[in-house]
């Protein structure tokens, strides 16, 4: 399966990374990329719980595909949204069950941000994702 | 070194940690523990591990004797004196669910039970739950702006109604002492039980509970430098004598049949099934180290770092420091700046902080915030962590502005 163009530039962008400047700059910048999310999104319902900041995610399969759309008011937790975003938008409902979330982080260099004792809500964001394309 | 600690060494993971780049001032989460401790539990585990109160052997006899020991060096800590007992539970959390379990017969609709307006999720929700079993009111003093316990207020809401207060002794976020000897005062005028949380308050100089004059005092051993899993509860003679059984099982029972038992008194009646016993010997351990130091130094040193920290938070534009902090901690926020923001970066340069809300929710909403940075101190931290973390600080402030 290939890599959504995204999320090959995202790939290529963070594996070239030296230091955590220059990495939390990024994250800045891919955060700020992110398109706003509708305010009639940003309601209680499609808060993630569990993020020490306000994250809102929302997907719908449009046409067989994935779209999901998010934000935040803390500058880093929406740059790592985005990054999610550039990987999972666009796949097909099966597809989506079979990427490896986790590994994705692991490869961009980020997979601190998923330790059990983060509390950026990384893995709830994850959590919420799975949580509504399973029940669709 | 403006601020060095002569007690650094004492601790050998702040070294670890350092060799790890990490500096770590998030002491009031929990602390990093004196060799002393880790002899005595090595000792231990290397010598005979045993259960205690049940055996006749040897090695039970030797658990048991430096079991209680333990129990007397808590003893004296607090200066318990004859009037009163230690418990021990599994941490300041368990302590205070066994007294709002144990006293819940004491209630009925429409009591009241006073707390604060900053306490610790550990010291509301216990009572929140009550009050809601036995349909009872929750009272919640307010603080002024200095973060302590508006006296005026407290003096209108502690009344004829009052059957228990519920306080802190020291904030976990606003890190300043509250007027405990006037709101004992409230609460005995009205024959109300009293209950101190000193979780935090054990760690900054001693504290004596007789003079205090607390019905209950409440603390948890790994952030006074010793294990976790091992909480105290004091309770007063005549105070205990309220407190049921809660919870049930080996070595708190005098008769047990199939259909009805009767059960000892404190402590042991309120130490069902094995305690952690490696733990409560490794707190003996620990206070005898602590008995060991200067206190009058340590105190001098916890207070210059305090103020090295406030002068250093004071200096930085937008930096707001939370309440007026006398001791051990600092709570903050940076105007424009979100707190997930900064601890994320403090994190990336080795900064161990707390962020977030710190256990304190409902404190945290009333002031209008999502969540602050806390910095939190140790006898064994130096101006040096404190120069690294306003570096860092420094650095995450250039990125994010």
């Amino acid at each position: 399966m290939s890599l959504p163009a995204d999320a090959a530039t995202a790939l290529e962008a963070f594996q070239a990374v030296g230091s955590w400047e220059q990495r939390a700059r990024m994250l800045m910048q891919w955060g700020e990329r992110l398109p706003a999310l509708l305010d009639e999104d940003k309601i209680d319902a499609n808060l993630v719980q569990g993020c020490e900041s306000l994250v809102w995610l929302v997907g719908r399969l449009q046409n067989g595909h994935w779209q999901f759309a998010a934000s935040s008011d803390a500058r880093l937790i929406r740059g790592l949204v985005a990054l999610l975003l550039a990987r999972v938008n666009g796949l097909s409902a099966a597809e989506l069950q079979a990427v490896d979330l986790p590994d994705w982080f692991n490869q961009l260099g980020l997979s601190r941000q998923l330790s059990p004792s983060r509390s950026n809500g990384l893995n709830a964001v994850l959590q919420r994702m799975r949580d509504l394309s399973s029940n669709t | 070194m403006l601020v060095p600690s002569p007690w650094r060494a004492d601790f050998p993971a702040i070294a670890t940690l350092q060799r790890q780049d990490q500096t770590y001032l998030d002491n009031a989460a929990t602390t990093q523990k004196p060799q002393a401790l880790l002899d005595a539990i090595s000792h231990y585990y290397a010598n005979g591990a045993a259960n205690v109160h049940r055996a006749q052997h040897l090695p039970g006899a030797h658990a048991t004797q430096a079991f209680e020991d333990s129990r007397s060096k808590v003893s004296q800590w607090l200066n318990v004196g004859d009037d009163g007992q230690i418990i021990f539970t599994h941490g300041a959390t368990s302590a205070l669910n066994l007294l709002a379990y144990g006293l819940e017969h004491l209630f009925n609709p429409g009591d009241e039970i006073v707390i604060s307006a900053l306490e610790h999720h550990a010291n509301l929700l216990p009572w929140q739950q009550l009050a809601k079993r036995r349909e009872l009111e929750l009272v919640v003093l307010p603080l002024g702006d200095d973060g302590l316990i508006d006296l005026q207020a407290a003096a209108q809401l502690i009344g004829p109604r009052t059957r228990l207060l519920a306080v802190s002794q020291l904030s976990n976020v606003l890190g300043a002492w509250q007027p405990l000897p006037q709101l004992l005062a409230l609460a005995r005028a009205h024959d109300a039980l009293t209950v101190v949380d000193g979780a935090q308050g054990i760690v900054h100089g001693r504290h004596d509970v007789q003079a205090l004059g607390c019905d209950f005092y409440v603390f948890s051993s790994h952030k006074l430098y010793g294990p976790d899993g091992v909480g105290v509860l004091y309770g007063r003679t005549e105070a205990l004598h309220h407190l049921r059984h809660w919870q049930f099982g080996g070595e708190m029972v005098q008769q047990a049949d199939y259909h009805s038992a009767s059960f000892r008194p404190a402590p042991l009646g309120f130490e069902a099934g094995t305690p952690p016993i490696a733990s409560v010997i490794g707190l003996g351990a620990t206070l005898d180290y602590l008995s060991s130091l200067d206190q009058q130094a340590v105190i001098a040193h916890e207070a210059a770092l305090h103020d090295y920290l406030l002068r250093g938070l004071q200096a930085r534009n937008g930096v707001r420091v939370l309440g007026s902090p006398q001791v051990a901690l600092a709570s903050f926020v940076v105007d424009g700046i979100h707190n997930a923001d900064l601890a994320h970066l403090l994190t990336e340069q080795g900064i161990a902080v707390r962020a977030g809300h710190h256990c304190a929710m409902p404190l945290l909403k009333q002031m209008g915030l999502s969540g602050a940075i806390r910095v939190s101190l140790a006898l064994y931290n130096d101006s040096d962590d404190l120069e690294r973390f306003f570096e860092a600080l420094d650095q995450a402030l250039d990125l994010l502005r």
